[in-house]
């Protein structure tokens, strides 16, 4: 068993006094190397969770351990530097003037020698693959690739954990490829803990454990696959069903026995045109 | 929306223009400035204009958009130099035209005038050509420092102007779409009386602000999440440095200045 990094214990959390509860005694934990899906509809409470991981929220109730270390207003920046976040909007996160700029305004913020910054952001704009736009200025990237640009500042700084908090919802289906292909790549070569807060269940099939938020509160727990086969249910709670998942279910009810709940176009083809060699 | 957009007027280009230390250009054109004022002789005009325009070809800057720079001032140069023609009334009458007479000290006050006002903005336009908006804001950083001591906040200056900076080519592009999707709705920006068009403007800047407001909401929530806490302890992965040919223009320039002074007319 790896070591456990992220732990909320009985966590509660509302925006006001009056306010109803976003989360609702919440408690699960996130070991490390692990990737992590967090998914609801809107309002689930989500996003709220990556604000309390990061410290930009803190919660009423209950407490949440990063690394050995509680949250709290003194632990903040020492947090910070374990949990990486990128957000939504590709331009509203995007501080420096150039790409370059950009990266090293976490590694300033910590005051990283100048040789140092140059080494990683060298190192870290080659990981997601922009090396070739060190100079340019942000009005001139697409959005995937601001996106990735982002995810390299994160990484600058080295973090334990890395949390895409819908990164990828703002991006056409292109850019969305880019970034989940960037992702999984880093999540591969570079033993980081990665959760990623989407609303998309394509977003989760990569992932080694996805957690099913409604209402303030899990719903459920379990691997992709396991996911996967409660499409009724998980229509229920609003979130859209891909259509391989719609089309396996289909084949079912019309006699075509698959097996093996498929996660994408290659694992349903890969059943049906083996299909006849078990029949 | 126009890719290849420019803020401001810079001009990229390698030569040591260019290449000198945003700190030293400053210093240099805050010292000519001041002493464009001091030139009262031929020679002391003739020191000044020839090291304005040896920067100029040394920059090589295209004349053109160094007149481009020039265009918005050119009427303010002739209008002075009309006005001292018939106010100044010094040295001997040249001629006259019906009741005016035109005196000598008239002409060569308003030649003085024109120069000063030419020499002074084709300087500093040389610096907004030569220099980034970057490079200026940490020049001012850096110069601002000694402010610190008595708490002027220095850094959050430079990194509101970076900011700004960084945010324009975005929020015009917004305006762009704003004023497309606006448009699309029926909102007319281009004709009618002067009145109409103000107007049609507010349905544009009303969602520009809280589009503005918002982004700047989400910035401030992702700079502290990438962990900023103000000026202190940070580092800075721009450098300036002084290097061997700013030395080399510190002493060109004062040179320039001693034979300003050595020049100019004492009376």
């Amino acid at each position: 068993m790896s070591k456990r990094l992220i732990e909320f214990r009985n966590v509660s959390f509302r925006y006001g006094e009056e306010q109803p509860w976003v989360l609702k005694n919440l408690s699960f934990e996130i070991y490390e190397d692990e990737w992590v899906a967090i998914i609801g509809h809107n309002g689930s409470g989500k996003s709220t969770i990556a604000k309390l991981v990061n410290g930009l929220l803190f919660p009423q109730q209950g407490e949440i351990i990063i690394d050995g270390q509680q949250v709290n207003e003194a632990s903040i920046w020492n947090i910070r530097k374990e949990v990486g976040m990128v957000f939504q909007n590709p331009d509203n996160q995007f501080v420096g003037a150039t790409v370059q700029d950009d990266v090293a305004f976490g590694m300033e913020n910590r005051g990283v020698p100048r040789e140092e910054m140059m080494k990683r952001i060298d190192e870290t704009l080659n990981a997601v693959g922009m090396q070739d736009y060190r100079l340019t200025e942000p009005h001139r990237l697409s959005g995937g690739q601001k996106q990735r640009v982002a995810i390299a500042s994160v990484l600058a700084i080295s973090p334990k954990v890395l949390i895409l908090d819908e990164a990828t919802a703002m991006l056409d289906p292109s850019g969305r490829q880019e970034i989940m292909e960037t992702v999984s790549k880093l999540q591969n070569n570079q033993g980081l803990s990665l959760i990623t807060i989407t609303h998309d269940l394509h977003e989760v099939v990569q992932a080694d454990r996805v957690i099913v938020m409604n209402e303030g509160e899990i719903w459920d727990e379990a691997t992709p696959r396991d996911i996967f086969s409660k499409k009724d249910e998980l229509r229920k709670i609003g979130l859209d069903v891909p259509f391989v998942a719609i089309l396996a279910d289909e084949l079912n009810q019309v006699g075509i026995t698959i097996l093996q709940e498929p996660l994408n176009h290659e694992e349903l083809l890969e059943e049906l045109w083996t299909l006849h060699s078990r029949t | 929306m126009n890719n290849s957009l420019i803020i401001g007027q810079y001009v990229p280009g390698t030569s040591i223009v260019h290449k000198l230390d945003p700190r030293t250009k400053i210093t240099i054109i805050f010292f000519y400035v001041f002493t464009v004022f001091f030139a009262n002789s031929l020679p002391s005009y003739g020191v000044l204009v020839v090291f304005a325009l040896a920067s100029m070809l040394t920059s090589r800057v295209p004349i053109r958009f160094i007149m481009k720079g020039l265009t918005p001032v050119w009427f303010l140069i002739i209008f002075t130099f009309i006005l001292h023609l018939f106010v100044t009334k010094e040295g001997t009458v040249i001629f006259d035209v019906w009741i005016f007479e035109f005196y000598s000290g008239g002409v060569i006050q308003g030649f003085a005038i024109s120069i000063r006002f030419f020499l002074l903005i084709l300087v500093t336009s040389l610096l907004t050509l030569t220099t980034t908006p970057i490079e200026i804001t940490d020049a001012i950083e850096d110069m601002l420092r000694p402010l610190n001591k008595v708490k002027f906040p220095v850094h959050e200056l430079a990194l509101m102007m970076s900011i700004s900076l960084r945010f324009i080519p975005t929020l015009m592009q917004e305006t762009d779409k704003i004023s497309r999707a606006q448009a699309s709705r029926g909102v007319d920006f281009r004709t009618g009386p002067i009145k109409d068009r103000i107007k049609a403007v507010v349905p544009l800047l009303v969602p520009l602000f809280v589009s503005a407001f918002k982004r700047a909401e989400e910035l401030a929530m992702a700079m502290e999440a990438r962990g900023y806490q103000g000026g202190e302890g940070r580092s800075k992965l721009r450098e300036l440095k002084i290097e061997l040919r700013d030395i080399m223009v510190y002493l060109l320039f004062a040179c320039v200045m001693a034979i300003l002074f050595l020049t100019r007319t004492y009376s």
